[in-house]
């Protein structure tokens, strides 16, 4: 990865990522301000969005597809950058949701305002996910690679299973969980307010953005990425390898539990099916889809399959599709059934991902996907 | 008395349907560092076909029940064969993206059955002795139990025979210890891969057919529901052990049977928590190769 | 002098993104032992692999006038290379026949010459690999590479770790074996170089050093020390 500056490719590299970062953080700000003003905006893009970006429909839609990209980094930081590969990412997204909807039906002392025991619950849940997160991360990381894999499978699948039994009508078994909104925000509740919801998840996407590029510039950050390529040469310079892995671990999962509250108050309920394998499984396909070596690539691969997954069911229903032969009718009517087929192609042909695409047009370069460039990420 | 009979048989016939899936995921991990999400597809597929088949000709009977699983085994075996020939091989020696590949196809062929044959589960019909039971040491055994058993007794002999007596069974028996060294004698391994895949698929097929029988319909998830505990058993026998597989397929089967019982239906649970505990204190499985 | 068996020119291998072997040229005649030599960690394993293409390498390689350097390892071992890898690596859960047997590639392999060559191993061919000592399995290790009728034999540290009866055992089975098949022999052990060798080729910081005929380097106190870091001790340790 350090290799050598001798040459010529590489120092230009260089010399471009370092304009790189300033062009990217106004892009960025600027961005971040769209999608602020999206609400107040009338930009209808038929087919993609189910309406006018101010109608509740697609503004709902569109905080969705933000909560998932924010997921989506969080994973793809403790898959691309430390380069663990975990199988129950969802757990922690479920702890975040399944967490403040519980302390939120349960937790109510009549002193308190409604306000404080808001604020309250989603202390104690992210101080849950924390713990939860410490707790498996220090059991899982004893051991590596597909081990590791497994642990955090096992773990998850305890999670999912535990969620559908419903131990004490808690959880809300098979039908989910719904929001209890005694102590919910007004400003935070309803149809008519999914202005207000969409700025909330505007900002957890921005909030985990920060965190993350906070924690991989870090030291602990660039530690975990060294570790990624070679634990040894790590080792060697006196750090434990272990102890970076679990912060990243820890931080990843907190950041999921976030995005999980926003998704509980988002769909006024949780979901068992965001506890499941699956719902991890999809999770790794929307990081290696937009390019696991890149940040910006699990906000768009995040994005894009949300976008996706809920647009290609009414487009299915089209008369577009519907006209087509069985053959082809059948398959794509399935939104899983075209997104796996592109990840599989992603994967064979494409490893850098989407956002390697650029990469790669400009170098004519393959690139694995877990090398992620230094300094050319957004 | 009789009921820990009855937990112990049926424990025995539910590891045996592990057994024929696991069997597949621990040969394929050990010879090839291929985490294969896709084996549960392979087993739904199988299940499918052999059913669309076996209806059509002998809906109910032992005659179409054999043909069904005829057909299973081989649409597993050719299914498999196609995916490591088409995916696997392209991403040789990169085992995370062979390993993704395979999420890939699960993911998309889960949908493509879900199109074709729809959400809903969809009920088998079987010879009726099967849905009898017969009394054994005091306990009422659902005969389809001993199929399962036979069956994955059948599949275990037949692989370990291929295993130990043929020069394909020797290339893959020193490949899942020294892959590396195998290639430095001269031999081309990847032949075995296609081979290790097509067997895997076979068993799984036969596993599909027989899960139909067992659960008593197909659906597009059967498979998925199947590869979890498959994955769990293969990780607790040790990635690369047939013997293991075996092993631990019946241990982990009857654990639930018993945990299902004794403990409130929560088998799944107790299952989970076994694996985090194998893995924590002895990461290899009970008979997988060190690191 | 006739054409060399082998004939390495700039070859530079990597394991893991890490530069290992850089830029190694040397040849291996058609007859005889060569011995490739070094002090620990030098990367005389890595230019053996890299010959072999275990790791990922540039450079041309020639074996018998044939490139072989793009081949993939198994092509190249079927074009008649023997391997006897560091630390032996049989296959610990196979009899010591089925080892054997795996490594047959001829129609009609050397069986009778195996018999002769280690009667100790044929007597225990039904033994599991696994748990023969650590001179046995040497043994079965060398046996591996003279089953079939090789054209070069690539021999890494096959004394290593070996009480010194069994080293003479495994130097005399080399000496015999060099009779019919040129043999390039990485090796610490000084006594067995002395034995054995006739060529020698020195690694040093990943480069060729030095190569020349064994007596060359030999009866020079100087070059020994310098290019091997040792004192000429009967045991061969190095440091």
């Amino acid at each position: 990865m350090n290799q050598q500056i001798t040459d010529a490719p590489a120092v230009m590299r260089m010399a471009a990522s370092a304009r790189r970062p300033l062009l990217f953080s106004v892009g960025g700000i600027a961005l971040v301000v769209l999608l602020a003003i999206l609400p107040l905006l009338a930009i209808d893009i038929p087919g993609v969005l189910p309406g006018p970006t101010y109608t509740p429909g697609t503004l709902q839609l569109l905080a969705y597809a933000m909560l998932i990209a924010a997921l989506a980094l969080s994973y793809r930081m403790m898959f691309g950058l430390a380069g663990l590969l975990s199988f129950g990412h969802a757990l922690f997204f479920a702890a975040g949701a399944y967490g403040l909807g519980m302390t939120l039906d349960a937790f109510a002392p009549v002193e308190w305002s409604s306000e404080l025991i808001f604020a309250a619950s989603i202390g104690v849940t992210l101080v849950f996910g924390i713990v939860l997160a410490a707790t498996v991360g220090a059991l899982a990381l004893r051991v590596t690679g597909i081990s590791f894999a497994m642990v955090t499978l096992a773990f998850a699948q305890a999670g999912s299973v535990l969620i559908r039994r419903n131990p004490g009508s808690a959880t809300g078994g098979d039908e989910g969980l719904s929001l209890d909104i005694a102590n919910v925000p007004e400003g935070l509740v309803g149809v008519v307010n999914t202005r207000n919801l969409y700025w909330m998840a505007l900002a957890v996407l921005v909030f985990v953005y920060l965190v993350v590029l906070w924690v991989e510039r870090s030291r602990a950050g660039h530690v975990a990425e060294a570790a990624r390529e070679n634990e040894l040469r790590v080792r060697v310079i006196g750090i434990r390898p272990y102890s970076v892995k679990l912060l990243i671990f820890i931080v990843a999962s907190a950041l999921a539990a976030v995005a999980g509250m926003g998704y509980l108050l988002l769909q006024s309920g949780a979901s068992p099916r965001v506890a499941t394998a699956d719902f991890t499984l999809t999770l790794l396909v929307i990081v290696v889809l937009g390019g696991v070596g890149y940040r910006w690539g699990a906000i768009v691969g995040g994005i894009v399959y949300t976008l996706l997954d809920q647009r290609l069911t009414a487009l299915a229903g089209s008369d577009l599709i519907a006209g087509l032969p069985a053959v082809l009718r059948v398959p794509l009517s399935e939104p899983l059934f075209i997104l796996g087929t592109l990840f599989i192609l992603v994967v064979l042909f494409l490893p850098g991902g989407i956002a390697g695409l650029p990469q790669r047009i400009r170098t004519g370069r393959e690139q694995h996907p877990v090398e992620a460039e230094e300094g050319a990420d957004a | 008395m009789s009921t820990v009979v009855l937990l112990l048989i049926t424990g025995l016939g539910l590891g045996a349907l592990y057994f024929l899936v696991a069997s597949g995921l621990s040969l394929i991990y050990g010879l090839m560092g291929v985490l294969n999400f896709a084996h549960g597809s392979f087993l739904t597929i199988s299940a499918f076909l052999g059913w669309e088949v076996g209806r059509r000709v002998s809906d109910g009977t032992w005659w179409g029940l054999a043909l069904s699983a005829f057909i299973g085994i081989a649409v597993g075996a050719i299914v498999a064969a196609a995916t490591e020939y088409l995916l696997i091989r392209r991403l040789y020696e990169r085992h995370i993206e062979q390993a993704l590949v395979t999420v890939g196809l699960a993911l998309a062929s889960v949908a493509l059955f879900e199109g074709i044959w729809g959400t809903d589960p969809i009920y088998t019909a079987k010879p009726a002795w099967l849905s009898q039971t017969t009394e054994l040491l005091g306990a009422k055994i659902p005969n389809d139990r001993f199929l399962l058993i036979a069956c994955a007794l059948l599949v275990l002999g037949g692989i370990v025979l291929f295993l130990q007596r043929t020069r394909y069974g020797l290339i893959i028996r020193a490949g899942v210890e020294n892959r590396a060294m195998v290639t430095a004698l001269g031999i081309d391994v990847r032949r075995s891969f296609t081979i290790v895949f097509a067997i895997g698929g076979a068993a799984a097929g036969l596993g599909g057919v027989l899960a139909s029988v067992y659960y008593g319909y197909v659906s597009a998830h059967l498979g998925s529901v199947l590869l979890i505990f498959a994955f769990i058993v293969t990780v607790i026998g040790g990635l690369g052990s047939l013997t293991g597989a075996a092993i631990a397929s019946v241990l982990v089967a009857v654990l639930q049977q018993f945990a299902n019982f004794y403990l409130g239906g929560t088998g799944d649970l107790v299952v989970v928590i076994a694996l985090a505990a194998v893995l924590l204190v002895r990461p290899r499985g009970l008979m997988g190769k060190v690191a | 002098m006739s054409e060399p068996i082998l004939r390495v020119a700039g070859l530079s291998g990597r394991i893991g993104g890490q530069q290992v072997v850089e830029d190694i040229s040397f040849e291996v005649p058609a007859v005889g032992i060569t011995a490739l030599l070094g002090r620990n960690g030098v990367g005389k394993t890595s230019t053996i692999k890299s010959i072999l293409g275990l790791i990922d390498r540039t450079g041309s390689v020639h074996f018998g006038g044939i490139r072989i350097d793009r081949m993939p390892t198994h092509r190249i071992v079927q074009q008649g290379v023997g391997y006897v890898p560091e630390d032996r690596e049989v296959f610990g859960s196979l009899t010591v026949a089925e080892n054997l047997r795996l490594a047959e590639r001829d129609d009609r392999p050397r069986r009778e010459f195996i018999e002769r060559l280690f009667p100790d191993i044929h007597d225990r061919r039904a033994q599991r690999a696994g748990t023969l000592s650590g001179g046995q399995q040497q043994m079965v290790s060398l046996a591996r590479a003279l089953v079939n009728d090789n054209r070069l034999l690539l021999v890494d540290e096959p004394t290593k770790g070996l009480a010194p009866r069994i080293v003479d055992e495994v130097a005399d089975a080399l000496a015999e074996a060099a009779r019919t098949v040129p043999i390039l022999l990485v090796e610490q052990n000084l006594h067995v170089i002395r034995k054995l060798a006739e060529r020698v080729v020195v690694l040093s910081g990943g480069r060729v050093v030095f190569t020349g005929d064994a007596a060359e380097l030999l009866d020079d106190e100087d070059r020994i020390q310098r290019f091997l870091g040792v004192h000429d001790a009967t045991e061969g340790s190095t440091r």
